[in-house]
């Protein structure tokens, strides 16, 4: 096999672009030819500005590898660093109002207060990063989530009781001090008429329902087995945890479907002891923050 | 010779069915029972050929385009079903019920998203990158492909590839590196399609009738090698067990999280910029009928652009555990990158010269410069973008997803489309396209769904990067992060219905293609008389 490689040498000053009047290479490729125009100016000097910049900015910032480490850049600058300073900035800008809230007793300190409007602003921020997730970014919670909007307390709504929670959780098996309770799993202990009419008391102490015979025999199971927690006229009992009954809010759905399932197999929410997580102020600020969201109570006397 | 390869495919056909029978997990028990399935009907049309008479060798004066128009062909496919895909999950993204909970966990985001970016990247861009490789070296070397059927194996390989990763990724196997997604077996497998690859196209430039190797093989041949080096390293992995998918990461930490991003960034600079660049190289000036602008501009482009490329991957880790001075060094590259990455576009656009009055009449023509445009565009807001400040607000944020589409569709997309329409009535012998108004309808829609797209990105992307470092007079964040994600929803509505304009333009493409296919019929060309093989 000979191979034919063609020869079409360029030859000076011949192959001449018509449209452009620009000299080609003289190659063609399947019909393709290329002109020789230099390469444009702009482009060139763009470049070479690149260039310029990009070895400066190695001068200035951490950048070539050496034998032992990379050199560090002569504005000693590194990512680290900033972003420590950023934080030292802004612990030493508001080290004071901090100081103050760990020393302050949570329960004095009145809304228009400074450090109350530190606390709350502080807390927010806690609570957009870690509580948002459960309770919702608004805080007005969602199935087996607490509303911490209203004045509906599980366990306590005074600022004390709140801080308490926070820092120790819920049900949880990291902090000794969890608030602790547990309602039993009826299914093993009534029978399923039984349960039923259970869940038509507890519904008509919110609505009005029609049944009111089977409502009757579910008030007479209800003192029998469930007042000791949720108290006899059902209002709840925030030692225990256990939600108000009469209410018609509901953390755990009130339609009949629900409550079945809530009354047989009993629930068991768990939340995180943040004391654990947060530093101390901010587990102050955020319970602040939810004190201040509308449903916060008085201390009791 | 047929003996060699029946004691292959039966030896690979009883491993597979050992496989499939042994096998730890689904995707690797599916995989191996459809390998199975292959290499029997190989090995029984190896059979059928044995001792027959060998059919007379295909004749070395013409081009070799049967496996071209296949190309064609699986290319608009897999465009139609990675932009369908695109489009599902950009609605699952606004509206979460579309992760249905029938079609769990096969067609949750999670494992969708792979199936996209794999499914427009690899199967889309990568068959049009092997079909418009295979045209233009034959073209441009004025001789028949290299290898014989090899070219075949390259295509049928490939496409098992595709297969292998997109079934893999709904049954739940992948190495969770971003585009590099599948597991060690379909990794070994396209190694393999991959060198052949490299072999054909190799062989056919060493045994060209031109003295030169045109422009567009640079890129092309550029992009192949590097391809193949990038996915070996970044791949390096120890099976767990040969009867199972789950394979070990050779390199841990920031080291594995480095080689992913040298991997990842030059996926994006040689398989979507190298390789598509030679496209540009031989289809815009074929399409304008005019010389390309400059030479040396096409040379000291294509080297600046392939040295620079490779170091600039560390502007996918800025604020990481990756030590500053690699972040530093990616960052400059990645600027000195700007200029080199634009000389393709001047080349392009400039081969225009004296034919820009192409534009108001040829639909193809416009394809090719706004792909140019989106080119241009992109090469400069990357370089942008990796400047750690800017970082700062882009990172992990729509923007990102925004750059990355107004590459993907702006350029990756439409220079493909017209490289399409360039290449399907010449392969079928019919004079152009069906319809050129379809293509004018294509084009529009296309380049509407991108500026929905990349505009809905960028609103949504600065906004989010914005809300998550907003603080108050204090000092404290002021938005939790699921704000941000209810804000996005509008922006994330409005990309949603892009990938539907977009899609749609395809599947006008899709039907244009079909009907001008109809009417032809496929048709040899002949190698230049003048080179043809002389008394041989
Ligand atoms: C993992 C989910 C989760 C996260 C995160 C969480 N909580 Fe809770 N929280 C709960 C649950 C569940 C309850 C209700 C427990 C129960 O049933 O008694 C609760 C209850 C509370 C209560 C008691 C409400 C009452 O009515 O007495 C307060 C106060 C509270 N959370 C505050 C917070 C704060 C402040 C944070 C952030 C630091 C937070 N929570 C983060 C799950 C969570
Ligand atoms: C040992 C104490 C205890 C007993 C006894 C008890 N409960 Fe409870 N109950 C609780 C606690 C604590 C909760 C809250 C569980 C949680 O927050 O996860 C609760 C929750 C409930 C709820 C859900 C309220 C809501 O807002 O969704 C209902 C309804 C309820 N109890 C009904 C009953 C009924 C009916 C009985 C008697 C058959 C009963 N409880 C007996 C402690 C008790
Ligand atoms: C109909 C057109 C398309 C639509 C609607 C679409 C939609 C999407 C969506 C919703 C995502 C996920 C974004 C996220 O996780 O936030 C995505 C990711 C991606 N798409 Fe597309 N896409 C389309 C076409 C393409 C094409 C043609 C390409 C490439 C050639 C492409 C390449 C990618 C890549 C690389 C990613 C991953 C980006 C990243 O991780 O940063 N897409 N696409
Ligand atoms: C000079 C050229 C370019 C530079 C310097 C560049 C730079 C960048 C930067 C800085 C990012 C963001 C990294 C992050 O914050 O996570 C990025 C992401 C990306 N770019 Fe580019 N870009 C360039 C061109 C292109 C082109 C032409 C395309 C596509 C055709 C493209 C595709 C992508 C993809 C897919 C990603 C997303 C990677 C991921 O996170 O999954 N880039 N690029």
């Amino acid at each position: 096999m000979t191979k034919n490689v063609t020869e079409n040498k360029p030859v000076k000053g011949k192959n001449i672009d018509e449209t452009t009047g620009v000299e080609t290479t003289g190659h063609s490729w399947d019909g393709i030819t290329e002109l020789n125009n230099p390469l444009p100016r702009w482009w060139l000097w763009t470049l070479y500005a690149c260039i310029v910049w990009a070895v400066g900015y190695t001068i200035f910032y951490p950048a070539w590898p050496m034998i032992s480490g990379a050199t560090s850049g002569t504005l000693g600058w590194s990512t680290r660093g900033a972003v420590a300073q950023d934080i030292a900035d802004h612990e030493a800008k508001n080290a004071q109002l901090v100081a103050d809230l760990v020393a302050a007793d949570l329960p004095t300190l009145a809304p228009g207060d400074p450090l109350h409007r530190y606390a709350v602003a502080r807390g927010g921020a806690v609570f957009r990063a870690n509580c948002s997730q459960c309770h919702g970014s608004g805080a007005a919670g969602a199935l087996g989530y607490p509303n911490l909007l209203d004045d509906d307390w599980l366990w306590g709504g005074d600022v004390a009781s709140i801080a308490m929670t926070i820092d120790h959780g819920i049900r949880n098996d990291t902090d000794p001090d969890a608030r602790w309770s547990q309602m039993p799993a009826f299914g093993d202990i009534l029978s399923k008429p039984e349960i039923a009419s259970l869940v038509t008391y507890v519904i008509s102490l919110s609505a009005t329902v029609e049944d009111r015979a089977q409502a009757a025999e579910g008030a007479v199971l209800f003192s029998e087995n469930c007042a000791a927690c949720h108290s006899d006229d059902a209002t709840g009992n925030r030692d225990m945890g256990a939600p108000n009954l009469t209410d018609a809010i509901w953390l755990y759905g009130g339609d009949t479907a629900s409550l079945t399932q809530t009354i047989t197999q009993a629930r068991f929410g768990v939340m995180p002891a943040w004391g654990q997580r947060l530093s101390d102020v901010d587990v102050d600020a955020v319970a602040v923050y939810v004190h201040s969201l509308g449903g916060g109570e008085q201390a009791p006397e | 010779m047929n003996y060699v390869k029946l004691t292959l495919l039966g030896c690979v056909t009883l491993i597979a069915a050992l496989g499939a029978n042994w096998a730890h997990d689904l995707s690797y028990q599916v995989h191996a029972f459809l390998i199975m399935l292959v290499s029997a009907y190989l090995f029984l049309q190896v059979l059928r050929q044995t001792d027959e008479v060998a059919s007379p060798a295909a004749p070395m004066d013409e081009y070799s385009d049967g496996v071209i128009r296949a190309g064609v062909i699986a290319t608009a496919f897999w465009g139609i079903a990675g932009f369908l895909v695109g489009t599902f999950i950009a609605f699952q993204l606004a509206f979460p019920v579309l992760n249905f909970e029938w079609a769990q966990p096969f067609a949750n985001f999670g494992r969708l998203r792979p199936l996209h970016t794999s499914a427009v990247i690899f199967a889309f861009g990568g068959n049009a990158l092997i079909c418009t490789s295979f045209y233009v070296v034959q073209r441009t070397s004025g001789v028949r492909l290299w290898g014989g059927k090899t070219a075949w194996f390259v295509f049928w390989g490939y496409q098992l590839f595709i297969v292998l990763a997109a079934t893999g990724y709904l049954l739940g196997s992948t190495q969770s590196k971003e585009y590099a997604e599948p597991e060690w077996y379909v990794d070994i497998w396209l190694t393999i399609v991959w060198l052949a690859y490299l072999a054909v196209f190799l062989g056919t430039i060493v045994r060209r009738r031109e003295k030169h190797i045109y422009v567009a093989n640079w890129f092309y041949l550029a992009f192949i090698i590097t391809v193949a080096m990038l996915h070996v390293v970044n791949n390096l992995s120890i099976p767990v067990s040969f009867w199972g998918s789950k394979s070990v990461q050779v390199f841990a930490g920031v080291q594995d999280a480095m080689t992913q991003w040298w991997y990842g960034h030059n996926a994006v600079g040689f398989f979507l910029t190298a390789g598509f660049l030679g496209m540009m190289y031989y289809f815009v000036p074929k399409q304008a009928e005019r010389p390309v602008y400059s030479y040396k501009l096409s040379i000291i482009h294509f080297w600046a652009l392939i040295f620079l490329y490779i170091w600039a991957g560390p502007h996918h880790l800025h604020y990481t555990a990756l030590p500053d001075w690699a972040a530093t060094l990616g960052m400059v590259f990645s600027i000195v990158l700007w200029m080199p990455s634009w000389g393709g576009m001047i080349n392009g656009l400039m081969t225009l010269q004296g034919a820009w009055d192409k534009l108001r009449t040829d639909p193809i023509m416009r394809m090719f410069v706004l792909s140019l445009g989106f080119y241009g565009m992109s090469t400069f807001e990357g370089p942008m973008m990796s400047i750690r400040a800017v970082n700062s607000l882009s990172h992990y944020t729509d923007w990102t997803i925004g750059h990355v589409h107004s590459g993907a569709l702006g350029w990756n997309g439409m220079i493909t489309f017209a490289c399409l329409y360039f290449l399907t009535p010449r392969l079928w012998g019919q004079k152009e396209m069906h319809s050129m108004r379809a293509i004018s309808w294509h084009f529009w829609l296309a380049t509407l769904g991108i500026v929905l797209y990349a505009s809905s990105m960028w609103v949504s992307g600065i906004m989010e990067g914005l809300m998550w470092r907003e603080v108050d007079d204090q000092g404290f964040l002021v938005n939790a992060f699921a704000d941000t994600v209810s804000a996005k929803f509008p922006m994330y509505v409005v990309r949603g219905l892009g990938g539907v304009m977009f899609l749609s333009g395809a599947l006008i493409m899709v039907w244009n293609i079909w009907m001008t296919i109809r009417a032809g019929k496929p048709v040899t060309t002949a190698t230049p008389a003048r080179y043809a093989v002389a008394a041989e």
